[in-house]
Order: structure tokens, then C-alpha cells, then sequence
């Protein structure tokens, strides 16, 4: 196992175990943050919070490195269009999370549980995951 | 109740930091995992890992702290699939989750991704009141 693999279950296992101590996990939480005109459940903005104060922080350091301890260059998305996919892809994932109350990170990190709920929202996810790489590339083929 | 909030994020964050300065990469979970399905992305491997790394911190909070992986919330196959529909799509679509979107972009104070955020709060809360208000679930 290289040191880049290696890190990167070392980083998927911390971001999990982060999830499932900040409540991310629980998707009753999750629609009780959204529920913002109800019973507000405020506690996940303190996870937005944490989370990006770290971010934001260590990524003007990180950002006068060279290049990363593992890899050859830093990958960090340039694109600066507010384009019409960005905004109706965020519009239907937005739905989505309200609905059931799962993003793709607390989703992956909760299958363990093997709960009824999850799986069908997993799966059904990476599989229409999978169609939208196929229409992608049939589009660039066009 | 806020403390477990709030440390839970300051791991997040952290996560989100080392695989950026060890790997050079965004953490995005829909990004990471989506590109795996992506026939012309090379060096997939590394994908696995990160995927292998949440399944056995779900393992972990499974053993020692179980009530993280509860789920109260009663939603029909119906609903679940729909959902699963939308956020697969969805993020797929919109290149980012609240990970990739909603950590790290808005620490970076990219615009699409400060844009991204803005949206999909608004859709998720406006869809919560949306259900309860017409009673769409139990």
C-alpha cells in the first residue's frame, strides 16, 4: 500500500468517525436542522462551524506549500462559472437531503448499520451515480 | 449536545485538511465516490481507500457508539429511492455535496461552491417545511 492510499483510508475513516460524533449519522437530526421554520435543531450549524474554521485555516497554509507530502500536485478545482448545472444539480440534491435526510457521506459511513432505510437510499444513489457517467460520456461522444 | 456538534465538525474539517495536504485533493464524498463509476479517470485506487476508510469508521461507531448510526425518521420506498434519486444526480450534476461544496469550497470561498451551499440549504429547508406543512410524511 502506497502512502497515498494509505492516507486516504486514514482521512475516510476520521471523516466518518466524525460524522457519527457530530450527529451527522442521524438523519432525524439532519431534517430537524432543516427544520428551520419548526423544531429547529440547531447543533449541526456548530458542525458547519468546526469544520470549516479548521478548513479555512489550515488551507492558507497548506496553499504556500509546493505541492502535497504524497502526490505530485495539488488538484483544486479553477472553475469560476455559476452555471446553470451547478445551480439545478445543488436545487435537486437540496430536495433530496430534505426528503430523507441523508447526504453521500453519512449514507456510505452508515451501511454498516445495515438499516432497511439506508440501504435503499445508498443504493440507489451510487446506482444513479453510475447512469450519470454513462450520460456523460454518451454526451461527450455527440 | 453542541460540544459533540462541534467536535465532530473540528474532525471533519481536520479530515478534510490532511487529504489535502497529503494527497493534494478536495475531500468530496460524491466527487470521490461518483469518480470511481468515471471510465477516463486513471489512478482510481485511491477512491477504494477513502470508501474502505468511512466503512470501518462506520464499523468503529457501530462497536462503541452505536446511537450514531440511528435512524427514527419513517420514510416509505417511495421517498428513499426519490431521495437517493435527487442527491445522486443531484451532486453529480452540481460537481459537490456538503463535503466538497459545503466545507471545503466554502472555506476556500470558491463562488460556485458559497453559490452551491446557499441552494441546496435553501431546497433542503424549504423541502422539510414543504412535507410537514402538507403532511407528505408521517
Amino acid at each position: 500500500m502506497n502512502r497515498e492510499n494509505l492516507s486516504s483510508l486514514f482521512c475516510g475513516f476520521l471523516f466518518a468517525i466524525g460524522l457519527g460524533i457530530s450527529g451527522m449519522t442521524q438523519p432525524q437530526k439532519v431534517v430537524g436542522f432543516l427544520d428551520l421554520f419548526g423544531s429547529w435543531d440547531p447543533s449541526l450549524l456548530f458542525v458547519m462551524a468546526g469544520a470549516v474554521l479548521v478548513y479555512s485555516i489550515g488551507y492558507r497554509w497548506v496553499k504556500k506549500n509546493r505541492k502535497p507530502f504524497f502526490t505530485s500536485a495539488f488538484l483544486i478545482p479553477t472553475n469560476r462559472q455559476l452555471d446553470s448545472s451547478l445551480m439545478l444539480g445543488s436545487a435537486l440534491f437540496g430536495i433530496g437531503w430534505g426528503i430523507a435526510g441523508f447526504c453521500p457521506g453519512p449514507a456510505l459511513t452508515s451501511l454498516v448499520g445495515l438499516g432497511h432505510s439506508v440501504l435503499v437510499f445508498a443504493g440507489t444513489m451510487l446506482a444513479v451515480m453510475l447512469l450519470f457517467e454513462k450520460w456523460q460520456s454518451r454526451k461527450a461522444i455527440r | 449536545m453542541f460540544g459533540n456538534a462541534l467536535f465532530g465538525g473540528l474532525l471533519i474539517g481536520l479530515a478534510a485538511l490532511l487529504m489535502l495536504v497529503f494527497n493534494g485533493r478536495i475531500m468530496g464524498i460524491s466527487g470521490i465516490v461518483g469518480g470511481v463509476f468515471n471510465p477516463t479517470t486513471r489512478n482510481q485506487l485511491w477512491r477504494y481507500f477513502f470508501f474502505a476508510g468511512m466503512i470501518l469508521g462506520g464499523v468503529a461507531l457501530r462497536a462503541f457508539m452505536p446511537q450514531a448510526l440511528e435512524n427514527n425518521l419513517t420514510r416509505s420506498n417511495l421517498h428513499l429511492v426519490l431521495a437517493g434519486v435527487l442527491v445522486g444526480w443531484g451532486t453529480r450534476l452540481g460537481s459537490g455535496c456538503t463535503s466538497g461544496h459545503g466545507i471545503c469550497g466554502v472555506s476556500r470561498l470558491s463562488p460556485r461552491s458559497l453559490l452551491a451551499t446557499g441552494i441546496f440549504m435553501f431546497f433542503g429547508i424549504l423541502t422539510v417545511w414543504v412535507m410537514n406543512r402538507w403532511e407528505l410524511v408521517k
